[in-house]
């Protein structure tokens, strides 16, 4: 690690909220040096209890995150907060504005409140928000707030970085069907109803209740294991734990239901002793040890791709760059899978001559 | 490694502080600067100088845009200012006033660390390419 990353991971360390800050931009920067100063991190992770807050756009979830860190720091703990906002498509510009809705807490340093852009693509966004995250658990804070951006589906690589996941439904959206589709409503370890003083709530609430009846199986956060989690070849375990529900209740959650009126904060006390109720099934089920292996097996993952995807860049620029290879194909000449297949090639060939060493 | 392609992107953040209720010039500005490709955090209205600074140092800001027209600058602003020293923030952000600032009251700012001031009928383009051209180099 350079001198200057040095003195900033010693500065963070020691609690200097600038540190934290400087750290955070050469994370989203992936400015030089940026990974060893990561891994350097890592070393001082593991104590902050960490929530995923999800939902649509309008849901409400910076005012009830707003709420949740008032009502953490009135219990005496550390928060940080990492507010996740969309960026232009065209310019890459962004207006963060969730800061604005966390007013509960303004003047109070021991809430540190850090906006994101979804800046970038192919899993860079969960990357950098992963990698935040450490700095805060390193910096000492106790409790990691990730608010998203409320789109949809790729909400859900941003919130395997959190060990509970709270998806919020607003009253009236949509009928019974969209509780059957797969997607957001699949990764909630709690349902926050929330803005459940509006016409429509208790329809809402009943509509998800009966949602996690059907799930008899227990798919749903069944032993900690989402459903987002499949591809992970964990359904060996997730099977095991199913059966022994009806022996051990313990071992199963049940997604509870909270109802809150985050503007008011009627709820938010509900809502943290279920937070807490789904960090202790973590750890008295097993499961948290197994989430956060599964989760360091997705950093791996996702750094491996990152990287592969950086070296295909610079090879693609070697074979004449992306625009010409498109116009080739536009002009009838190729196709994407032959010069897929080309550009690949020296790759393969090269891993193939690795193992052919191997096998010596 | 060829990975880490640097991904910079100028931050700021546009403040309203004090009493003063109009917000509207705040958020044009900072639809200008999201359209120049700027990450931009808005404060919000009404917001004390320590509020700023808490938003300035935790957001790691290039830029603080501080947009005001109550006439209060001359108390407000300098707040700002020691509070972004005392987290030692001052040197490497680049603030910049917008607003109704008469041209007496303009030294007295500008000795307080101030770098520019864009009074009423300052183009959006000029503001965008002060910030391009000044924006601190980290």
């Amino acid at each position: 690690m350079n001198a200057d990353n040095e003195a900033l991971l010693e500065d963070l360390l020691a609690g200097e909220h600038r540190a934290l800050a400087r750290v955070i931009s050469k994370i989203e920067n992936r400015a030089p040096g940026y990974r060893d100063l990561v891994s350097a991190l890592y070393a001082h992770t593991g104590d902050a209890s960490v929530v995923g807050i999800t939902g649509s756009p309008g849901a409400g979830k910076s005012t009830l995150v707003d709420k949740l860190a008032e009502e953490y720091r009135d219990r005496g703990e550390t928060v940080g907060i990492i507010a996740i906002d969309p960026s232009s498509p065209f310019t890459g510009g962004a207006v963060l504005g969730d800061r604005i809705r966390m007013a509960s807490t303004v003047g109070d340093m021991d809430v540190f409140v850090r906006s994101m852009s979804a800046r970038g693509t192919l899993g860079g966004l969960s990357t950098a928000t992963a990698d935040a995250v450490k700095a805060m658990d390193a910096f000492g804070k106790d409790r990691i707030i990730i608010e998203t951006v409320g789109a949809g589906q790729n909400e859900i690589d941003i919130v395997r970085t959190a060990d509970t996941v709270a998806v919020l439904v607003p009253p009236g959206s949509g009928d019974d069907v969209q509780t059957l589709k797969a997607g957001i409503l699949e990764i909630a370890d709690v349902f926050v109803v929330n803005k459940a003083d509006r016409p429509g709530a208790d329809r809402t609430v009943q509509e998800l209740r009966e949602m996690i009846e059907l799930d008899s199986g227990g798919g749903f956060g069944g032993g900690g294991h989402h459903g987002a989690d499949a591809t992970s070849d964990q359904s060996g375990t997730a099977v095991s734990t199913r059966e022994a529900t009806e022996d051990e209740p313990s071992d199963r959650w049940t997604t509870p239901i909270v109802e809150t009126v985050a503007t008011d904060g009627t709820g938010v006390e509900t809502f943290i002793d279920e937070l807490a109720a789904h960090q202790s099934h973590l750890v008295d089920s097993g499961t948290h040890a197994e989430k956060a292996r599964q989760r360091y097996a997705e950093e791996i993952r996702t750094l491996l791709r990152e990287d592969v995807h950086a070296m295909l860049e610079s090879e693609l620029e070697r074979a004449g760059g992306i625009d010409d290879l498109a116009d080739a194909v536009h002009r009838g000449e190729t196709d994407p899978y032959t010069i897929a297949g080309d550009v690949l090639e020296p790759v393969r060939s090269c891993l193939g001559e690795l193992e052919t060493d191997r096998d010596e | 490694m060829s990975s880490e392609q640097e991904q910079e992107s100028i931050r700021c953040l546009v403040a309203k502080v004090g009493l003063d209720g109009h917000d509207r010039g705040a958020h044009v500005i900072a639809r200008a600067f999201r359209d120049a490709g700027f990450e931009v955090i808005y404060s919000g209205l009404h917001k004390a100088p320590e509020e700023i600074v808490q938003a300035a140092v935790q957001e790691d800001v290039d830029v603080l845009g501080i947009s005001i027209l109550s006439g209060a600058h001359d108390t407000l602003v300098p707040k700002i200012m020691d509070g972004l020293e005392e987290y030692g923030a001052k040197d490497d952000t680049l603030v910049l006033v917008g607003g109704v600032i008469p041209d007496e009251d303009r030294p007295e700012l500008e000795e307080a660390g101030v770098s520019a001031i864009f009074g009423p009928g300052t183009s959006i383009e000029e503001t965008i390419e002060f910030v391009r051209e000044n924006a601190p180099d980290r």
